[in-house]
């Protein structure tokens, strides 16, 4: 499933990365600990969080992750999303909390882990 | 070349067709008619070009197609001169210029045409032509962009080290990291993360860098009071040496425990200080060495080999 597939069915806001959309997402990861999203996600997950501060994005391009997902409608601050976009990071902003994003995102086929 | 190389290349094409769209493979230059030119004209004017047909076109927009065979047929009848509208084949196959290539291939095979009129999806009008030559071309400059893409990366990682003209080659990088912001967190290792790049070091050794740096680097900040990230690479091993002056570990043996945490709670609120910084600089490293006295410093140095073990 691609990130603009992801887009339209969960109907999220794109803050960023709007050229990467066409990329496959197989995986997600949900949690607002960096130590914790740097030890257990694999390159390409997706990440579901509510931290809305710059250092999401260093997490996410270091581990190489497809996007970030905030929840309950948090909006990125505006030096998060400056550098999402120099880092070319995807940021989405749904208005639903993380159980639901993560729930309808497993319905659509993105599971936690590869032998699920 | 291994037969399993060629099959990526194969692999590699397979995916381009559908990437590449048709209007990167649409001539935008062509020689149109308009319905009023007379078909005794026809023949010079595809002459004058080296071609075989051409499109008939009023204010952009695409009515029909007077070939060769067109002209040939007029001819053996010995009927009178007339506009190409009367004569030209109006039944035709065209592509939208947002088609991937794969559908041109598909087409070219299908119906054993030279070329098919390009349209724009938006306007209906007409935006070329788009011949095999043109998708031929197209793949071959697409695949050499992508060649020479790699190429560059494999050259930097296999060569650099040995290409300095030296018996060892050591580099080493020198980050100054300020105590205060933890949102200026992860500059050091960003920076970094693409200078190993630029090695061409294995991306997995430089997710393990980046990953170590970073988490001692967040460390620096939020509890050393600041200090500095010193790199040094050599031909074996990236060394990264982090030191600081702030006010020690009182445990480390503690410190080290997954979870264990003297954070504060507004780091806690901002995702730091979860117990986990060190065990996953230490599941980084192939070495880790702490050293700490309290009122003193900090001082951590670890070892990640360049070889993929």
């Amino acid at each position: 499933m691609t990130l603009e597939e992801i887009t339209d069915k969960l109907g999220l806001e794109v803050k960023s990365g709007q050229d990467k959309l066409d990329m496959e997402v197989r995986r997600g990861y949900v949690s607002d600990l960096m130590s914790d999203v740097i030890a257990n996600t694999k390159e390409g997950d997706l990440w579901i969080t509510l931290q809305v501060h710059i250092n999401i994005v260093a997490v996410a391009s270091m581990k190489g992750l497809s996007g970030i997902i905030l929840i309950n409608g948090r909006q990125p601050e505006a030096a998060t999303l400056e550098k999402a976009r120099t880092e070319n990071v995807p940021i989405f902003v749904s208005a639903q909390p993380a159980f639901e994003v993560a729930g309808r995102l497993y319905q659509l086929g993105i599971t936690g882990m590869d032998d699920a | 070349m291994t037969s399993m190389k060629r099959l990526t290349q194969i692999h590699k094409v397979k995916e381009l067709v559908y990437e590449l769209k048709t209007r990167d493979a649409t001539v935008t230059d062509v020689l149109t008619m308009s319905p009023e030119t007379m078909m005794s004209q026809v023949r010079p004017i595809l002459r004058s070009r080296k071609i075989t047909a051409a499109p008939v076109i009023s204010n952009d927009e695409l009515l029909g197609i007077v070939s060769v065979e067109d002209y040939i047929n007029w001819l053996t009848e010995g009927v009178p001169d007339c506009p190409v509208s009367e004569r030209m084949s109006q039944d035709l196959i065209t592509m939208f210029e947002d088609e991937p290539i794969v559908n041109a291939i598909i087409n070219f095979e299908k119906y054993r045409y030279y070329e098919f009129p390009v349209i724009n999806r938006e306007t209906g009008k007409l935006v070329g032509i788009i011949t095999k030559f043109d998708v031929l071309v197209a793949l071959l400059k697409a695949l050499d962009i992508d060649y020479s893409k790699k190429e560059i990366s494999e050259y930097t990682r296999t060569h650099f080290f040995h290409d300095v003209h030296a018996d060892e080659t050591t580099l080493v990088f020198r980050y100054h990291v300020p105590g205060n912001d933890i949102k200026a967190g992860g500059e050091a290792s960003s920076r970094l993360k693409k200078n190993l790049g630029y090695l061409g070091i294995y991306p997995e050794i430089i997710r393990r860098a980046a990953i170590a740096s970073y988490e001692a680097e967040m460390n620096l900040i939020i509890y050393g009071g600041g200090g500095e990230i010193v790199v040094t690479i050599d031909s074996r091993n990236i060394v990264i040496d982090v030191t600081d002056s702030g006010p020690g570990i009182p445990d480390i043996e503690q410190a080290m425990k997954p979870g264990f945490s003297t954070a504060s709670d507004w780091v806690r609120e901002l995702g730091f200080g979860a117990g986990m910084g060190l065990p996953n600089i230490q599941s980084c490293a192939e070495h880790f060495d702490i050293q700490s006295t309290v009122g003193k410093g900090t001082r951590l140095k670890i070892t990640i080999p360049l070889e993929v073990t």
